[in-house]
């Protein structure tokens, strides 16, 4: 096996295909964890001592073969009360493409769980077990998929060694999978048969599907193409800093959140409304002629204008709309259920301001995917109602513009969070 | 005008893991009233120390550096340490368990003691004397299990205590600082980041560092488990030890007693890079001497108020 490549930076010798976030969904009888220990382990992201501590265990509890699932095992406080803890991120680089995995659990706060571990990935694997096909699990996890706006969401059907790498049985699973897409109305899924266990189709393709032309989910992974898309939106740029450290510097410092400014680029102040040109873009020491979504970078302008952390720059011909009323999809995700007409912070970019629930909330069944009036939001709810806000805050609808239709909300009194909320519209 | 769509550009892993840690640094100066970044002279710092350059230069950074001295660390480490503080121009703090043990808050059982979890005593301590809000760490998730589960900003209450199953849900990347007096936020600005990222990082940026990482001939006990304790006045050779000299390096730099060199002739970036990328050992197995005693070690030195 070859040894993870280098890519040298100031050579570049190699290609460097950025950072790939991913989540995986399922629980541990669909091989989730198993699947995750193989990714791990057969591109080397496991080291030796890490691999003869599992082994011992393997030994220790009886199993024959190393049980890459134990790769996964969780925190002596989570094995003390048998609970899984949410999220966990894990590492592995393929020498072309770094990796991030979310790993959410599954049992009683899955929702909670996935949509935190959504929210950063551009992709998203669900897991299906071969002989058991489409679940209830299987629905919620594509609903919450799209709910999220997860650009690629792969169906790994799993365990096929245990159905004798059966062609049909695939079919039929893709076939139901893609009869719920079309009520869900998400966008194209890939499908991909593997065997987690035996290695099949995860790093190598091996030799059990030789019915399967589609590339082995490495594959897959190292080119699903990034959130590439942000760059073509409509500048935004939230200000979280200003740097001023004498009279002829004046800097706004925040990070891209889409598009791409160039110097000379007329943008907007918000909420001012005032407008100026931009003077010239740093990072470090480096002046740039352009930045993209996703950089951090300071940006000085033409004019001196009072510009303070919370304001967002925007590209003057195409600025977003500001609102004191939204429509909003809720997650909740406090143990604490919402407060009828609750007053909470509400934190958008770097901007902070309060938002009132503003009457009755329809709560999505995501079993039927149909709605149902609450009054209170319990913890793994999610549900579409009106905020009311204090001041007005400019926005896009998610589904446009992920970065700019994303939303927590926070408790005031706790400190806690308590819901992650996504624009639908303004009003 | 052209009405071709945009060519996209898609930033390499190191553009990207930079810009996440820029703006995570930027988020805790603008939610946070009073923080400071810790800083220990090791790798993980100095790459921390450059990513708050990027963040906040030409202003000073907005918040001190601070570091917890055991009194155990090597001389190159710590007089590194001075330099580049002195080189940025930023002010450092230095508070030491020395002062801690002779104030009576810290207890050793034995005085060559590892020094590593009594750390956790002068931190809270100097939080309270500065009244810091919020203490900045170069902590990676990829180091240790319980760091994998541990948020960007991680909430610690009144005692420092982490509470692994009450964290703040962290979405996209809004950040939640609020507490009340008392409490405090561990930020990790480079959570996502391997340990071949953060050398490649040093070498991208040409960071200098103290000299103990790089291959030297120092004196070691091997110990049968292969372990290599370096021979230091803290840490002499016993009567049977197999003493060697050996050409070593430190991977990671920390309290003298439970930090050990692994075997290396890497003199350069470029050849520690070179090793990292082919090692068999993931970074604390080789080297932290501590981490080995309990499987959950490390959990619990957070739990009472570890970094």
């Amino acid at each position: 096996m070859a040894t993870p490549t280098l890519i040298d930076p100031r050579t570049n010798t190699h290609v460097d295909l950025g950072v790939l976030r991913f989540l995986t969904c399922g629980s541990v009888d669909d091989g989730k964890s198993t699947l995750i220990g193989r990714l791990l382990y057969d591109s080397k992201a496991i080291l030796a001592d890490a691999l003869q501590a599992i082994e011992r265990t393997s030994q220790r509890r009886g199993h024959a073969d190393v049980d890459l699932s134990l790769l996964t095992d969780g925190l002596q406080a989570e094995r003390e009360q048998g609970i899984t803890i949410d999220v966990a991120y894990r590492y592995f680089s393929t020498g072309t493409r770094n990796f991030i995995i979310a790993d959410a659990p599954g049992h009683e706060q899955y929702t909670r769980n996935m949509v935190t571990a959504a929210s950063t990935a551009d992709l998203a694997l669900i897991l299906v077990d071969a002989r058991k096909g489409v679940l209830t699990q299987t629905r919620r996890h594509l609903t919450l998929a799209h709910l999220v706006g997860i650009r690629h969401l792969v169906v790994v059907v799993n365990k096929m060694d245990l159905v004798g790498y059966d062609q049909a049985i695939f079919e039929r699973i893709r076939e139901d999978v893609l009869g719920f897409a079309r009520e869900l109305g998400a966008p194209d899924l890939r499908f991909l048969p593997l065997s987690a266990l035996a290695g099949d189709m995860v790093v190598e393709r091996g030799d059990n599907l030789p019915w399967y032309e589609g590339p082995t989910l490495v594959e897959l992974l190292e080119t699903a193409a990034l959130e590439d898309r942000r760059q073509t939106l409509p500048f935004r740029f939230p200000v979280q800093w200003v740097i001023r450290p004498h009279q002829d510097f004046r800097g706004y410092a925040g990070r891209v959140a889409s598009g791409r400014v160039q110097v000379g680029d007329a943008l907007t102040v918000l909420p001012s409304g005032r407008g100026s040109r931009v003077k010239a873009i740093h990072l470090g020491d480096a002046k740039l002629a352009e930045a993209v979504a996703g950089q951090s970078v300071t940006l000085e302008l033409e004019d001196d204008i009072d510009i303070s952390r919370g304001d967002l720059l925007a590209e003057a011909a195409q600025p977003p709309l500001s609102a004191r009323a939204l429509e909003v999809d809720l997650c909740w995700l406090s143990e604490a259920p919402s407060r009828p007409a609750g007053r909470y912070l509400l934190r958008h970019g770097s901007r902070e301001t309060r938002a009132l629930l503003d009457g009755s909330a329809q709560r999505l069944d995501l079993n039927s995917l149909s709605r149902e009036l609450e009054t209170r939001l319990a913890m793994n709810d999610i549900a579409r109602l009106r905020l009311k806000l204090q001041q007005p805050l400019p926005v896009d609808p998610y589904l446009e513009n992920r970065a700019m239709g994303a939303f927590i909300l926070v408790d005031e009194s706790t400190h806690a969070t308590v819901a992650a909320g996504f624009v639908r519209e303004t009003l | 005008m052209t009405l071709l769509a945009p060519i996209t550009q898609t930033l390499t892993h190191l553009d990207w893991l930079e810009a996440e840690a820029i703006h995570i640094l930027r988020e805790v100066a603008g939610q946070c009233a009073n923080p400071v970044l810790l800083f220990s002279g090791g790798k993980d710092s100095l790459v921390l120390l450059r990513l708050a350059e990027k963040a906040f230069r030409p202003g000073r950074f907005p918040f001190p550096l601070m570091h917890i001295d055991t009194g155990h660390n090597y001389e190159e480490v710590t007089a590194f340490r001075d330099h580049r503080a002195a080189e940025l121009g930023e002010r450092l703090i230095v508070r030491s368990l020395e002062d801690s043990i002779q104030q009576g808050r810290i207890v050793l059982k034995s005085p060559l003691e590892a020094r590593n979890r009594h750390q956790s005593v002068t931190l809270l301590d100097a939080i309270a004397e500065f009244g810091f809000d919020a203490c900045i760490g170069g902590a990676r998730r990829d180091e240790e299990k319980a760091r994998a589960k541990e948020r960007i900003f991680s909430f610690r209450d009144a005692f420092g205590q982490w509470d692994p199953k009450n964290q703040r849900p962290e979405l996209w990347d809004l950040y939640n600082a609020r507490i009340d007096p008392g409490e405090n936020i561990r930020a990790f600005p480079i959570s996502n980041w391997t340990e071949l990222d953060v050398w490649q990082y040093i070498a991208r940026e040409g960071l200098e560092l103290p000299s103990i990482y790089f291959a030297h001939e120092r004196e070691v006990v091997v110990r049968r488990d292969g372990a290599l304790v370096p021979v230091t006045p803290l840490t002499p050779a016993k009567a049977g030890d197999d003493v060697q000299r050996l050409s070593v390096r430190f991977r990671t730099v920390g309290d003298i007693t439970c930090t050990a060199p692994v075997r290396s002739t890497a003199r350069s970036v470029d050849e520690i890079l070179l090793e990292t990328a082919t090692t068999e050992l993931t970074e604390r197995g080789a080297t932290r001497l501590d981490d080995q005693t309990s499987e959950a070690s490390m959990e619990q030195r957070k739990k009472e108020g570890y970094f």
